[in-house]
């Protein structure tokens, strides 16, 4: 039941799905590496403008985690639905949300995709299946199933894919989400970031159990490691995992194995880690392990890339400009946000009106 | 004395405490080897030792839960709970467990625990961390709440906690942390808990309050006074049990009655103590009881703009005071 590549984590050799998948026309491919260089620009974006404090707050970014996303994410249809943490920007972005829309929430503008009132943590959109980034440790993944038991009792054949990370597998939230999904075989994929760290407490510290895969063996569910860096092989991975799902099989656990290689928010000092660490696995940089891929198998031509490069950097400046431009919201948002479906009056009315 | 921050009161109160007890220990998330996220807990490990600071897996049920069972076997467990929004998975633990020991056992057993949990907005956390949960502790027998507002009480009030043979809430405005600074003195030393204290006396009308909303009290005090209205101002400090004598002795002194927190209004202490007002003190009063609090909506917006909007501050505190005064 459980799938475990021994060579997962570090592997840079061509994936066979590229001989043998169909699907992975060179557009296509193009596409992962476009989506995973607009995330990692988005992000350095966000690092400069909070320097700047033009983004206030907690900031999550999800700098070398990009493949994760990406490949997981391409393996859904626009009918499933996705649930994540706190550290959301990249998963909204291969979810296609509008960049622009992700900006301005960031600078607290009403044209933000949650109007100002979220922030970093709490991206969403419906309209995409995106039911928002959540700070509560753990608590989206009850959610996720709740999701996919409301797919299995409507006949609906979309999947759920919930995204959290390896310091969320030690709340109480994800094994009554494993069981419960397990026990009525609900087409729920759990995909679990292990970057090896819950904020400075490294794996080891926190899990008594390091291959978080098996912590989905208790329950007799499927489950697989993933070279997370490895944005083709997380993408096989979660297509198995998808069709699994879709097909009343029933959940899915996938571990994907990567890194971030920025602090846990912005504000880390990252005392738990050495420099040295980070280089290391800075030679694993999902976006430059694809791109040499790219070149080497003759997909792409160094100036087909370096286009792309440019057009995301005129882009993610272009989402600046339009979050730097936006009215910032009026009171009126608070009470215009509301609490229950028929408005009642809040008590006491907001100061100073 | 030396003078420290909020948060190094916080600091030294642990240190102290627990180089004075070796039954004291300190669990939470990210504790030891990065002293806690606003370094509250800093120094401790080294000093210490893994087996009196203990970094946690992410499981707050699971936290409070070892905490309350290590109590049991003599230990005085201090339990962070890293934001006080939180602090929702360990309720069960709390209220269900916690609070009822002495009673299930007929006062044979004790709960010495400690929670820390730094509370409050200002700091564009939004949902899920900007939140006062106050209100969720204070209506359950067997738990105590405490919220300093002063470097000095958080340092006493901490100690008295960590000794106090029932389980304890001890809520930390992340505001305060490095905005106030005042003399702390060296070494073991305890606030009683249960009693408030008199920031500013004054004979128009009496202010009560708590934790980050003393301050802007004090300063919306000054303001009236410059207008002639010499108000009271009281630190409740413990939420529960609540000093109703020190309560009532001012409204019966001043006439009028406004009580200030952070908190949503609905379920607030405010309404608790309105309600002390109206049935031991209202032949005194020269004016409704008044209550300023936040609106019951979620925790705070994240924007700019509409956080300064929803929150309380001196201003919105001083035409609240004008307005008592003026009835
Ligand atoms: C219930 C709860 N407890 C604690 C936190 C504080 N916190 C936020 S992120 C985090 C670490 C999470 O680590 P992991 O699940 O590995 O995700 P990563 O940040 O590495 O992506 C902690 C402890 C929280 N947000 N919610
Ligand atoms: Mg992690």
């Amino acid at each position: 039941m459980v799938r475990h590549n021994d060579h997962a984590h570090g592997s840079a050799g061509a994936s066979p799905a590229l001989l043998t998948d169909s699907r992975l026309d060179a557009a296509t491919l193009i596409d992962y590496y476009r989506q995973m260089v607009l995330i990692r620009r988005f992000e350095e974006k966000c690092q400069e403008m909070y320097t700047k404090a033009k983004i206030g707050g907690f900031l999550h970014l999800y700098v070398g985690e990009e493949a994760t996303a990406v490949g997981a994410i391409a393996a859904l249809r626009p009918e499933d639905h996705i649930f994540t943490h706190y550290r959301d920007h990249g998963h909204a972005i291969a979810r296609g949300l509008d960049i622009n829309a992700l900006m301005a929430e960031l600078f607290g503008k009403v044209t933000g995709c949650c109007k100002g009132l979220g922030g970093s943590m709490h991206f969403a959109d419906v309209s995409k299946n995106f039911w928002g980034g959540y700070a509560i440790v753990g608590s989206h993944l009850p959610l996720a199933v709740g999701a996919a038991l409301g797919m299995k009792m409507q006949r609906k054949d979309s999947v759920v894919m919930a995204f959290f990370g390896d310091g969320a597998t030690n709340c109480g939230e994800f094994y009554e989400s494993l069981n419960f999904a397990q026990l009525w075989k609900l087409p729920v994929v759990f995909v679990c970031e292990n970057n090896l760290y819950a904020m400075g407490t490294p794996l080891e510290v926190h899990s008594s159990v390091t291959e978080l895969y098996r912590k989905a063996c208790a329950f007799g569910m499927t489950s697989e490691r993933v070279d997370g860096n490895d944005v083709l092989a997380m993408r096989e991975a979660a297509l198995r995992a998808v069709e699994h799902a879709r097909s009343g099989k029933g959940p899915v656990l996938l571990e994907a194995m990567t890194y971030r290689f920025r602090g846990h928010s912005a504000q880390d000092t990252q005392k738990y880690r050495t420099k040295e660490d980070i280089e290391r696995h800075r030679r694993n940089d999902p976006i430059t392990r694809f791109r040499t891929l790219l070149l080497n198998e003759g997909i792409a031509t160094e100036q087909q890339l370096r286009d792309i490069d440019r057009m995301i950097d005129d882009q993610v400046e272009a989402a600046v400009r339009f979050a730097d431009e936006s009215p910032e919201p009026g009171p009126e948002w608070i009470t215009q946000a509301g609490v229950y479906a028929a408005p009642i009056a809040v008590d006491p009315p907001i100061h100073g009106e | 004395m030396p003078v420290m921050t909020f948060i190094e009161a916080i600091r030294s109160a642990l240190h102290d405490a627990m180089a004075a007890d070796d039954r004291i220990m300190v669990l939470g998330e990210d504790v030891a080897v990065k002293g806690g996220v606003f370094l509250a807990t800093e120094g401790l490990l080294a000093r210490f030792g893994e087996h009196r600071v203990i970094d946690m897996p992410i499981a707050e049920c699971g936290i409070v839960g070892a905490a309350i069972g290590a109590s049991l076997h003599g230990l005085l467990p201090v339990a962070e709970i890293q934001f006080a929004d939180y602090i929702y998975p360990a309720i069960d633990q709390i209220l269900n467990e916690a609070a009822r020991f002495r009673y299930r056992s007929n006062g044979d057993w004790s709960c010495p625990i400690v929670v820390r949990a730094p509370c409050g907005a200002g700091i564009h956390g939004a949902l899920y961390h900007s939140q006062s949960v106050e209100r969720l502790f204070i209506s359950t027998p067997g738990i105590k709440v405490v919220m300093p507002s002063t470097p000095f009480d958080a340092k006493g009030l901490l100690i008295a906690a960590i000794h106090d043979p029932d389980p304890v809430i001890f809520f930390e405005h992340k505001q305060l942390y490095r905005l106030v600074r005042g003399d702390v003195p060296e070494g073991i030393y305890r606030e009683p808990i249960g009693k408030a204290a008199v920031r500013r006396s004054g004979s128009d009308m009496s202010v009560f309050s708590y934790g980050l909303m003393v301050h802007h009290s004090l300063t919306a005090a000054e303001e009236l006074a410059a207008e002639g209205i010499d108000v009271e101002v009281i630190d409740l400090r413990t939420l529960a049990p609540l000093d109703r004598e020190a309560i009532l002795s001012s409204v019966k002194k001043t006439g009028r009655a406004l009580i200030v927190h952070e908190d949503v209004l609905t379920g607030g202490i405010g309404g608790e103590i309105a309600a002390l007002i109206a049935e031991h003190a209202f032949e005194y009063l020269d004016a409704p009881v008044r209550r300023l609090a936040s609106p019951d909506l979620f925790a705070t917006p994240f924007a700019d703009p509409l956080e300064e909007h929803f929150m309380l501050n001196p201003q919105k505190i001083a035409a609240a005071m004008r307005d008592l005064a003026r009835y």
